[in-house]
C-alpha cells in the first residue's frame, strides 16, 4: 500500500517537473524584439570592401535590397552585387539562454555549497558518532559495516531522522562506488 | 502521521525481496522475460472483468510509449542545456559579455552593428579579460595576461569537475559506453544510471567540454540519455520490476541519446542497434525511433546554436565529384585505420600502465595536470584555442567569396574565366599556407593529447577528438593536394568524407553516396584486417567485464567437457540433495562457498538432476524460515519435494523450499561441441549450464568458464575475467 503511494507520489512529481520545462521552454521561444535578425554577408566588390548588415527584419523581407542600407553602389550595378550577396534569416531565444545559464550557476553554486559541507561542516558536526566515516578511501570498511547495520535498524520515524538515515545509505552508497572506481581502477571510461 | 509516513517511504532502504538481482551478477534472461508473459496473461485475462480493469490494461500497453515520450523530453532538454552551457563556458576563458554576462562571444556580437567584413567576431559589448581588467586590449602584457587567465579557467573547471565527480558520483566518470552495452547485455552495475549520477554527469560534462580538454559530449549524452530512461522505468512496476524489460527501455534512451548528440535521428536508431544493444526485439525498433525523434524535436525547439539547427557542424555539398576522386577516396579510406590506431592502442597500452603509475593513484592531480598541460599547448594555436567542435565546423565549411577564415585565403582574381563545370579555379594565398603548418601542429597536439585525456576520472567521449583527428588530417591533405593537382580546389570534400568515414555517421545527400560507401566500405576492410576489436570492446575487456559479444565466432573444436567444472584435480560438485541435506549443512555450504547456485540431484548416490537453486534465494529462504516459521533448526531437514520425507516424529519440522528450486535448468551433454554451448549462452542469456551424462550430473558451465576458454583460445589471459 505504501508502495503505491510512493510511486504516484513520485509520477505526480516527474509529471510537475516535464510541465514545469515544457513551461519554461514555451516561455522562452516568446520572441522579443531582439531576438530575429536578417545578417546579409557583402564580399569585397570592385573597389568596395566588404561588409556585414544585421537588421531586424521579418523573414519575407530578408533580403538584399531591403537590408543593404545605404547601397554602396549605383542603381544599375545594385544587382549584380546583391548576387554576391549572402542573407540569412536567424533567430533565437535570448530568454531561454539567460534561464538556462541562471538554472546551471545555481545548480552548480548549490552542489559546490553541499561538497563543502560534506567535506567541512559535516565531519566536525558528526566528531562524537561512533559510525560515521569520513569521506576518503576506508581500506578495511568491511569492519564498520555490521556496526553501520546494527545502528541503522533503530530506525527513528521523523522525517529528520529518515533523511539522516537516507543521506547516511547514500554515503555509504557513494563510497562504494568510490572504491570500485578509484581504487581498483575498474570502470576506466 | 501516516499520511507523511508513506509519502516519505522513498527514503527508506528497498526491502530485498527474492526477485531482484545482487550488484556485479547477470541477470536470468530467461527468468524475466517469462515473468513478464505472466504479468501480461494475468492483466488480459483480468482485463475482461470490468472497465476499470480494461482501462489498467490500455494504460499498461501504452506505458510503453509515454516513457519514450518522457525519455525524449528529457534528454533532449538536458542536451540543450548541455549545448547552451558549453558554448557561454567556452567563451567565458577568454572574455565576458558586458552587457548581459550569460551571452557566449556569438551571442553577444550578434545585434551589434560594429562587425566589419573582416574582423566579423569582434564588438565593442564583449571584451577580452586582459581588455576588461587593464583597458589594454593589444601588446604583450594583454596577450600574456589572457594566456594566464585562460590557463586559470581551464583549471577552475576542471578542478570543479573532478571534485564533483569524486565527491557525488564515482561513476559518472568516463564515456559511460562501454559499461552500458554490459548493462545491456544483462549486467546489473547498481548506481551506474542513477540520479545522482544524472545529475553529476550532466554538470560535470559541461564543465569538462568547456575547460578545453581534448575530449567530446557525445558518449556521455548517451550515458545520461540512458539514466533519464532508468529514472522513468522506475514509474512504472511493467519497467521497474522486470530487469529485462528495463533494458528495452535503455536501448531506445540510447538512441535517443546519440539522436540528440549528432542531429540524426536513424543514426541514433542504427547506433544502438549496432553498437549497444544486445537483444533488441524488433518491437524496440519503433520506440527507439519515437523516442530519438521526440529528443531531437525537443532540442530543437530549444534550439541551442540559433539557425534551427542540431549541431554545429553542418555538411553541405553544392559541388559534384568526379569519377577521378573515386581513388582518394578509396586510398583515404584504407588510411583511417592506421590513423585511428595511433589513437586507440596507444590508449590501450597506456590505460593498464596508469594504474600501477603514480599517476593513477592521485585522480584529482592528473586532471589538473592535463588541463594546465592542454591549456599551456592549445592556446598560442588558434586551431586549438578554440573548442573542438568549432574547429570542426570552420574546416568543414565550404570557401566561398564570403568567409574570411585563414584557411580560404585564395587569391581572387576578378578577371578569371570560369570554366564549363563553374568552380573557378584559385591559387592559394599565404595565408592557406599559414594555416598549413598551424593545421600540422594542431594534428600532432590532438593526437597525443587525447591518448592521455581519455580515461580521465571526468565525463569524456571520444567521437569529437576521432572527428578532429581525421578533419584536420583530410584538410591537410586537400590542401597539399591543391598543389598537385593544379588549382582544383573541390577536393576538400574527399577530407569531409574521409572524416565522417572516420565514424561511420553520415548526414549528407544521396548524391555523395557512392565516395562515402567506397571510403567507408574500404575503410571496414582494412580495420577488419588489423583487428576485429572496436575502442569500446578492448574497453570491456579491459575491465573484465563478462561480455559476451554477438559477433565473436568460436571455430574451435572443443567440447563441453573440456570446459566444465568440476576438472580433474577439483574438489567434486557442491551439490544438495532433494530431501537428505540439513539447514545446517546448507549454511555451511553457503559460508564455505561462493558459488552462485547449487544443483539439487535426488541423492549422492543415483546423481539424477532435480533441479537448480541460486545462492542468493536460498540464503534469503532459510533466514526468512529461521526468523518467522516454528521449530526450524539447525538439523531441520531441507527438502524440494511435493510431500514432506518421511522422517520420525522426533526430528524437528522439515523446511520446504520447493519454491525456490528451478525446475527446468539447461544441460547439455559431455559431448555437446563448445560452439553449441556459446551459441546456447549467447543466444539464451544463460549465466550457468548444467553437464549430465546419461542422465546424472557430471558438471556445470558457467558464463565466466565459457568466457575464460573463449580468451584461452584467443590467447588472451584467461585470469582478466573479473567479475561473475
Amino acid at each position: 500500500m505504501s508502495c503505491g503511494w510512493g510511486r504516484s507520489w513520485m509520477f505526480a512529481a516527474a509529471a510537475v517537473v516535464t510541465v514545469f520545462l515544457l513551461d519554461v521552454v514555451v516561455f522562452a521561444r516568446a520572441k522579443s524584439f531582439e531576438d530575429v535578425r536578417c545578417k546579409c554577408i557583402c564580399p569585397p566588390y570592385r573597389n568596395i570592401t566588404g561588409h556585414i548588415y544585421n537588421r531586424n527584419f521579418s523573414q519575407k523581407d530578408c533580403n538584399c535590397l531591403h537590408v543593404v542600407e545605404p547601397m554602396p553602389v549605383p542603381g544599375h550595378d545594385v544587382e549584380a552585387y546583391c548576387l554576391l550577396c549572402e542573407c540569412k534569416y536567424e533567430e533565437r531565444s535570448s530568454n531561454t539562454i539567460k534561464v538556462t545559464i541562471i538554472i546551471y550557476l545555481s545548480v552548480v553554486g548549490a552542489l559546490l555549497l553541499y561538497m563543502l559541507f560534506l567535506l567541512l561542516v559535516d565531519p566536525l558536526i558528526r566528531k562524537h558518532d561512533p559510525y560515521t566515516q569520513p569521506l576518503h578511501n576506508e581500506e578495511d570498511s568491511e569492519e564498520m559495516r555490521p556496526q553501520a547495520e546494527s545502528s541503522s535498524q533503530a530506525r527513528g520515524n521523523t522525517v529528520l531522522e529518515r533523511v539522516e538515515g537516507a543521506q547516511q545509505r547514500w554515503k555509504k552508497q557513494v563510497q562504494e562506488q568510490r572504491k570500485t572506481v578509484f581504487d581498483r581502477h575498474k570502470l576506466l571510461s | 502521521m501516516n499520511g507523511a509516513g508513506n509519502l516519505m517511504d522513498f527514503l527508506d532502504e528497498p526491502f530485498p525481496d527474492v526477485s531482484t538481482y545482487e550488484d556485479f551478477h547477470t541477470i536470468d534472461w530467461l527468468r524475466e522475460k517469462s515473468r513478464d508473459t505472466d504479468r501480461h496473461r494475468k492483466i488480459t485475462s483480468k482485463s475482461k472483468e470490468s472497465l476499470w480493469e480494461l482501462i489498467k490494461s490500455l494504460l499498461d500497453a501504452w506505458s510503453g510509449w509515454v516513457v519514450m515520450l518522457l525519455i525524449g523530453l528529457l534528454s533532449g532538454t538536458l542536451a540543450g542545456v548541455i549545448d547552451l552551457a558549453v558554448d557561454w563556458m567556452t567563451d567565458l576563458k577568454e572574455g565576458v559579455c558586458l552587457s548581459a554576462f550569460w551571452y557566449s562571444h556569438e551571442q553577444c556580437c550578434w545585434t551589434s552593428n560594429e562587425t566589419t567584413f573582416d574582423d566579423r567576431d569582434k564588438c565593442p559589448q564583449w571584451q577580452k579579460w586582459a581588455e576588461l581588467m587593464t583597458g589594454h586590449a593589444e601588446g604583450a602584457g594583454a596577450y600574456v595576461l589572457n594566456y594566464f587567465l585562460y590557463i586559470l579557467w581551464a583549471l577552475l573547471f576542471s578542478f570543479l569537475a573532478v571534485s564533483l565527480v569524486r565527491v557525488f558520483a564515482p561513476y559518472a566518470c568516463g564515456s559511460g559506453i562501454p559499461e552500458i552495452k554490459t548493462i545491456l547485455s544483462g549486467f546489473i552495475i547498481r548506481g551506474y544510471l542513477g540520479k545522482w549520477t544524472l545529475l553529476i554527469k550532466t554538470v560535470t560534462l559541461v564543465l569538462a567540454v568547456s575547460s578545453g580538454l581534448s575530449l567530446g559530449k557525445e558518449g556521455p549524452l548517451v550515458h545520461v540519455a540512458c539514466c533519464c530512461g532508468n529514472l522513468f522505468c522506475s514509474l512504472f512496476s511493467k519497467y521497474s520490476k522486470n530487469e529485462g524489460k528495463r533494458r528495452e527501455v535503455l536501448s531506445a534512451a540510447a538512441a535517443a541519446g546519440v539522436s540528440v548528440a549528432f542531429g540524426a535521428p536513424i543514426g541514433g536508431v542504427l547506433f544502438s542497434l549496432e553498437e549497444v544493444s544486445y537483444y533488441f526485439p524488433l518491437k524496440t525498433l519503433w520506440r527507439s525511433f519515437f523516442a530519438a525523434l521526440v529528443a531531437a524535436f525537443t532540442l530543437r525547439s530549444i534550439n541551442p546554436f540559433g539557425n534551427s539547427r542540431l549541431v554545429l557542424f553542418y555538411v553541405e555539398y553544392h559541388t559534384p565529384w568526379y569519377m577521378a576522386e573515386l581513388v582518394p577516396f578509396i586510398l583515404l579510406g584504407g588510411l583511417r585505420r592506421p590513423l585511428g590506431d595511433s589513437l586507440h592502442p596507444g590508449q590501450h597500452r597506456l590505460v593498464p600502465a596508469e594504474e600501477d603509475h603514480t599517476a593513477g593513484k592521485y585522480p584529482v592531480l592528473e586532471v589538473i595536470a592535463v588541463t594546465g598541460i592542454t591549456a599551456l599547448l592549445a592556446y598560442p594555436n588558434p586551431y586549438t584555442r578554440r573548442s573542438t567542435s568549432e574547429l570542426i565546423s570552420e574546416l568543414f565549411n565550404d570557401c566561398g567569396a564570403l568567409e574570411s577564415s585563414q584557411l580560404c585565403d585564395y587569391v581572387n582574381n576578378p578577371n578569371m574565366s570560369r570554366p564549363v563545370d563553374d568552380i573557378p579555379d584559385r591559387p592559394a594565398g599565404p595565408g592557406v599556407y599559414n594555416a598549413l603548418w598551424q593545421l600540422t601542429l594542431a594534428l600532432i597536439f590532438k593526437i597525443v593529447i587525447t591518448i592521455f585525456t581519455f580515461g580521465m576520472k571526468i565525463p569524456s567521449g571520444l567521437f569529437i577528438p576521432s572527428m578532429a583527428v581525421g578533419a584536420i588530417a583530410g584538410r591537410i591533405g586537400s590542401g597539399i593536394a591543391v598543389e598537385q593537382m593544379a588549382y582544383h580546389h573541390h577536393d576538400w570534400i574527399i577530407f569531409k568524407n574521409w572524416s565522417a568515414a572516420c565514424l561511420g555517421e553520415s548526414h549528407r545527400r544521396l548524391e555523395y553516396i557512392v565516395p562515402l560507401m567506397a571510403a567507408a566500405v574500404t575503410s571496414k576492410w582494412v580495420a577488419d584486417a588489423f583487428g576485429k576489436e572496436g575502442i569500446y570492446e578492448s574497453h570491456i575487456l579491459l575491465n573484465g567485464y563478462p561480455y559476451l559479444d554477438v559477433r565473436d565466432e568460436f571455430t574451435h573444436r572443443t567440447l563441453a567437457t573440456d570446459v566444465m567444472r568440476p576438472r580433474r584435480n577439483d574438489p567434486p560438485l557442491a551439490v544438495l540433495t532433494q530431501d537428505s541435506t540439513t539447514v545446517e549443512d546448507v549454511e555451511t555450504l553457503i559460508k564455505d562457498t561462493d558459488y552462485n547456485g547449487f544443483p539439487v540431484v535426488v541423492s549422492r548416490e543415483s546423481e539424477r538432476l532435480i533441479g537448480f537453486v541460486q545462492r542468493r534465494d536460498l540464503t534469503l529462504a532459510i533466514k526468512n524460515a529461521r526468523q518467522k516459521q516454528d521449530g526450524v533448526v539447525s538439523s531441520s531437514v531441507v527438502y524440494f519435494t511435493e510431500d514432506a520425507p518421511q522422517l520420525p516424529a522426533s526430528n524437528p519440522q522439515p523446511l520446504k523450499l520447493r519454491r525456490i528450486l528451478n525446475l527446468s535448468p539447461f544441460t547439455v551433454t559431455d559431448h555437446t561441441p563448445m560452439e553449441t554451448v556459446v551459441d546456447i549462452f549467447r543466444k539464451l542469456g544463460l549465466r550457468q549450464c548444467l553437464v549430465t551424462r546419461s542422465g546424472r550430473l557430471l558438471g556445470i558451465i558457467t558464463k565466466k568458464d565459457v568466457l575464460r576458454h573463449m580468451a584461452q583460445m584467443m590467447n588472451q589471459d584467461p585470469e582478466s575475467i573479473m567479475f561473475n
